[in-house]
């Protein structure tokens, strides 16, 4: 089971919507009793006094949103961010707690370099500037699933800031239009995660699993660029494929909320300032606790973890123990490829088009098997990408099925490419030589070629026999066709490939009618 | 025996003396005896037998651990040990057994020490007589003649001390004599990877250099610490202190610690913020004590705060929350800290200046009877009785409590040597140089609970006339 380890929290905090038609009656603000210590962003919209709260009726202005977002990040590390204990989905309750993870008195937290180096790597893939030197604080309030009684998180001085995330949209018509948008990143910071609690209304009680609790969070906190909830949805899809390709989070994302609000607001609903969590069994987000109006965390320094310091190859002190420092820049130089060059690489290499690029990289395991079919085949790579854009995907989707569940290997597609290529198939039976091996019935393309008798005639003499059959059978045909009617050679072409029980390519049966036609 | 040096008894135990299972009982009877003080809040009589039996075994091999092979200790009962009750003297940890040592009791087991058992403190060391965050290691050390060490904020692990306040609480040593206190930080200090706040430099080893000249010293006598509420009796002592160093001649300068006055409450602020947070863990929910209301957690975490807290606890906490809020935290908590700054630099100025130790009294008087303690309350109280020995809290620096002599009414005074950042050996090589000096006469409290069997056997009576 796949717990969700991206969560987008409390985005209704940071939304503010203005009328775009310039009418300033039904103004709708940002919801009532939000109050944060943080200073909001700076677009103008946001900071625009609100005039009503009336609610709007459904179509009568455009709204324009304006979206910001905090996005957690689950870290992906073998221990917590403050403790040894380990971090796994899906252990039984409570089997990964430490004495520090249960607040026993008398534990201390202990910083997880791991942790650290993920949050560099995110901050360096954002354009971030890494702060040097970043402090811990204490973020109190009561809940069962916070055992000490605050978080540790990082409020006053985070890891990073000021950085950026460029995501491309996909508009225009055939979607073929790529428009390249940032969101500006205004920091990164690292926390704890909580615990999770299991309501049993049944029984009266609330359960407490500290499974979670102490793992390490990256919240990635973006500004309120993004105008509507597509553009968020896929700021975050491009910051998720980041963190995968860096291996700093795997994330399983929730972009169902913003659609949800959009919906709700047009509705003229009202949104709840709260936290909701997606619930991957229902589909949708839930409320997860009611966060009052005015929420005092009293914030105050972590008096057991000294300021963070990190360096860089000139300030590195001399004959420092390689264990015990960080260096930007050598994290810097071994970051791993990031998607927008994956994406152009392949665009560059195999001159796909870029929204081709796109699909390739949001679907989980697509890239990884275009790239084994690749490997495998002499194939041109427009057709490799077409077969597995179209054909493979297509197929997937129509079963819900992940590209790890497909039933045909990268081998096998390629083996059939290789056969269409080579002209011994033709495409139509190339596409039923697919949905056999899509049967899964442990024939390789070759093995159902022979069995169907799929394999394109290659005897010229044979074929040009067959045209003149059909020609001689069929002098009505041959008529209409030298009258000029062009669909008459349609008809031919088909008798000619029913006689070859489709074994013949048509446009081979093409070229040879029309010079038996011309002569 | 009971009354020896650490070393004496070491050897008389290497050389087959005594056995540590002889040590061990001695001191579980003197424990049985002395019962009706209260010392002790568990007794690990058990543990202690069996230790001293390992012990024993090494003894006979030839294979001691070292000096504390066979020891017989106490700890307080806000560090945490592993199986043993550890309650913080409050109802809040009634119970609870701990799943692991703190790092310092580790370290002593592990050199053979015995576990006699986890003594009593206010609940939460929120008292006068508490783990040293603000003296109270120093502080009952003067009162019974002991010497109390306050090592250097950062040398010895808080890993499983309950903390009061994270950035002051330092593990504390009570002794009888200097040069024992430098054995057992010897075991104690150095760096621990479970406490981030522990340096990571190594330690040297603490033996003691035998100082002999003091004429290259240079001792500092902070003149804000001449109060008018200093008792005459103590005030004569520290002057006595001061011309003794100078007779031997040691250079010995009036120094200034300006920010001395806002010490306190600074300490104040900070210290009750800090604890605020470090109790936000006792929910109940966990370990330690739970109510019996169960209709909403909020409800329970109310009723279980509230019966496992005593007032000053609960008063503290409601203190150090006021101060956390944000419309508040600017004007108290970080002008706190901003004032602690101050006060620390007080102390880098002087010793930059040429100074080696400061010398003051540790406590305003001798021990006050406990009817005269209860009168005042507790802020008051505590504000009373550190005042002389937060400061150094504040600026992490090490400090140590050596007893001086007998009041006139017989009850020990102790003055205080406080020293630079991490230089803990030079100051215990200073207090063990005084100590020799003023020959204190240690309590031998076998002969007095023979004089006092009658007392001792009236239990009683002692403890009717203490809860009056």
């Amino acid at each position: 089971m796949a717990a969700p380890m991206l969560r987008l929290c409390c985005p209704g905090r940071r939304w503010a919507l203005a009328c775009i038609d310039g009418c300033s009656r039904h103004r709708r603000g940002a919801p009532n009793g939000c109050t944060s210590s943080r200073k909001r962003g700076q677009s103008s919209v946001a900071q625009q006094p609100f005039i009503t709260a009336q609610k709007p009726r459904k179509g009568e202005h455009e709204w324009a949103a304006v979206v910001g977002l905090e996005i957690h990040a689950q870290i992906s590390s073998k221990s917590k961010l403050f403790s040894g204990s380990q971090v796994h989905f899906a252990a039984p309750p409570n089997s990964l707690v430490s004495f520090f993870d249960a607040s026993l008195p008398g534990t201390l937290p202990v910083l997880n370099r791991r942790c650290v180096e993920a949050a560099v790597m995110t901050g360096l893939a954002l354009n971030c500037r890494i702060n040097k030197k970043s402090l811990f604080d204490r973020k109190h309030y009561f809940y069962a699933d916070l055992p000490a009684g605050y978080q540790i998180t990082q409020q006053r001085l985070p890891i990073a800031v000021n950085g950026s995330l460029v995501y491309s949209f996909c508009a225009g018509k055939n979607r073929s239009q790529v428009i390249n948008k940032t969101a500006r990143v205004k920091q990164i910071q690292l926390e704890q995660d909580s615990g999770k609690s299991l309501h049993d209304d049944l029984r009266s009680q609330t359960l407490i699993d500290l499974n979670r609790a102490g793992v390490g969070l990256l919240e990635v906190v973006l500004e309120p660029d993004m105008s509507c909830g597509e553009e968020a949805a896929t700021a975050v899809r491009e910051l998720q494929l980041i963190l995968q390709a860096l291996g700093t989070s795997q994330a399983n994302m929730a972009d169902y909320e913003i659609q949800r609000q959009i919906n709700e607001l047009e509705n003229g609903g009202e949104i709840l300032n709260e936290t909701r969590s997606f619930d991957s069994k229902l589909g949708c987000t839930i409320p997860m606790r009611d966060k009052e109006g005015k929420q005092d965390y009293r914030f105050m320094p972590e008096p057991n973890l000294p300021p963070l310091l990190l360096y860089d190859t000139e300030s590195l002190p001399a004959g420092a123990d390689p264990q015990q420092v960080i260096d930007i820049d050598r994290i810097r130089e071994q970051l791993p490829e990031l998607p927008s060059v994956t994406r152009e690489k392949l665009v560059q290499q195999y001159g796909m088009l870029p929204e081709h690029s796109f699909t390739l990289l949001n679907e989980v395991g697509l890239l990884e098997f275009f790239q084994n079919v690749m490997k495998e085949t002499r194939a041109e790579p427009k057709k490799v990408t077409s077969w597995v854009l179209n054909t493979l995907l297509g197929f997937l989707k129509q079963q819900n099925l992940a590209v790890s569940e497909s039933p045909v290997t990268p081998s096998a597609l390629a083996e059939l490419l290789n056969l269409l290529d080579r002209k011994a198939i033709s495409s139509s039976a190339a596409k039923q030589v697919f949905e056999e091996l899509w049967r899964n019935e442990g024939k390789t393309p070759a093995q159902i070629v022979s069995e169907k008798k799929l394999e394109l005639m290659q005897d010229q003499e044979a074929l040009e026999q067959l045209c003149h059959a059909v020609m001689e059978g069929h002098p009505q045909v041959v008529m209409d066709v030298k009258k000029g009617n062009p669909r008459a050679i349609n008809k031919l072409i088909g008798l000619v490939r029913k006689a070859t029980l489709s074994r013949a390519d048509p446009t081979v049966i093409k070229e040879i009618l029309e010079k038996k036609l011309a002569s | 025996m009971l009354g020896r040096t650490l070393r004496e008894v070491s050897a008389a135990l290497k050389q087959g003396h005594i056995t540590p299972t002889e040590l061990c009982q001695k001191c579980l009877s003197i424990i049985k005896k002395t019962k009706f003080l209260n010392a002790y809040i568990t007794v690990s009589e058990e543990v202690a037998l069996k230790q001293a039996e390992e012990s024993e075994k090494r003894y006979k091999k030839g294979h001691s651990l070292g000096d504390l092979d066979g020891i017989p200790i106490a700890v307080k009962d806000n560090f945490s040990t592993s199986g043993i009750e550890t309650t913080c003297a409050s109802n809040m940890l009634r119970g609870y057994v701990p799943p692991y040592n703190a790092t310092v009791v580790q370290k002593l087991l592990d050199q053979g020490a015995l576990l006699m058992g986890k003594t009593n403190l206010d609940e939460f060391a929120m008292g006068a007589l508490g783990s040293d965050t603000g003296g109270s290691t120093r502080n009952p050390a003067a009162h019974c003649g002991l010497v109390g060490l306050k090592p250097s904020y950062g040398l010895v692990s808080r890993h499983g001390l309950i903390p009061l306040v994270n950035s002051m609480d330092v593990p504390g040593i009570l002794t009888r004599c200097v040069d024992d206190a430098a054995i057992v930080l010897g075991v104690l200090a150095g760096h621990d990877p479970k406490d981030s706040t522990t340096i990571q430099d190594p330690v040297k080893p603490f033996v003691l250099p035998s100082l002999t000249d003091v004429s290259k010293l240079c001792i500092g006598i902070p003149k804000e610490y001449l109060t008018p509420e200093l008792s005459s009796e103590v005030r004569s002592l520290w002057s006595k202190a001061a011309n003794l160093f100078e007779s031997e001649g040691a250079k010995v300068i009036e120094v200034s610690l300006p920010h001395t006055s806002y010490s306190i409450v600074c300490y104040h602020v900070l210290c009750t913020s800090e604890v605020a947070s470090n109790m936000a863990r006792f929910d109940g929910l966990e370990y330690g004590h739970r109510c019996d209301i169960d209709v909403s957690t909020e409800a329970m975490y109310a009723a279980t705060r509230r019966e496992g807290f005593n007032d000053v606890v609960r008063g503290r906490i409601l203190s150090g929350n006021f101060f956390l809020l944000k419309e508040n935290y600017e004007n108290y908590f970080v002008k706190a800290q901003k004032v602690r700054r101050l006060i620390a630099n007080d102390f880098v100025t002087v010793f930059n200046s040429g100074v080696d130790v400061l010398l003051t009294p540790t406590t305003l008087s001798e021990a006050v009877p406990y009817t005269e303690f209860i009168k005042e309350d507790n802020r008051t109280r505590s504000a009373q009785d550190d005042i002389f020995t937060q400061a150094a809290n504040m600026a992490g620096l090490p400090a140590v409590s050596v007893p001086m002599a007998l009041s006139n009414q017989g009850l020990p005074i102790g003055l205080q040597f406080i020293g630079r950042a991490f230089c803990d050996q030079e100051l215990l090589t200073i207090a063990r140089w005084f100590e020799k000096q003023v020959q204190f006469p240690v309590i031998q409290l076998q002969e007095l609970m023979d004089d006092c069997s009658s007392v001792f056997e009236n239990e009683k009576l002692a403890s009717v006339s203490l809860k009056q």
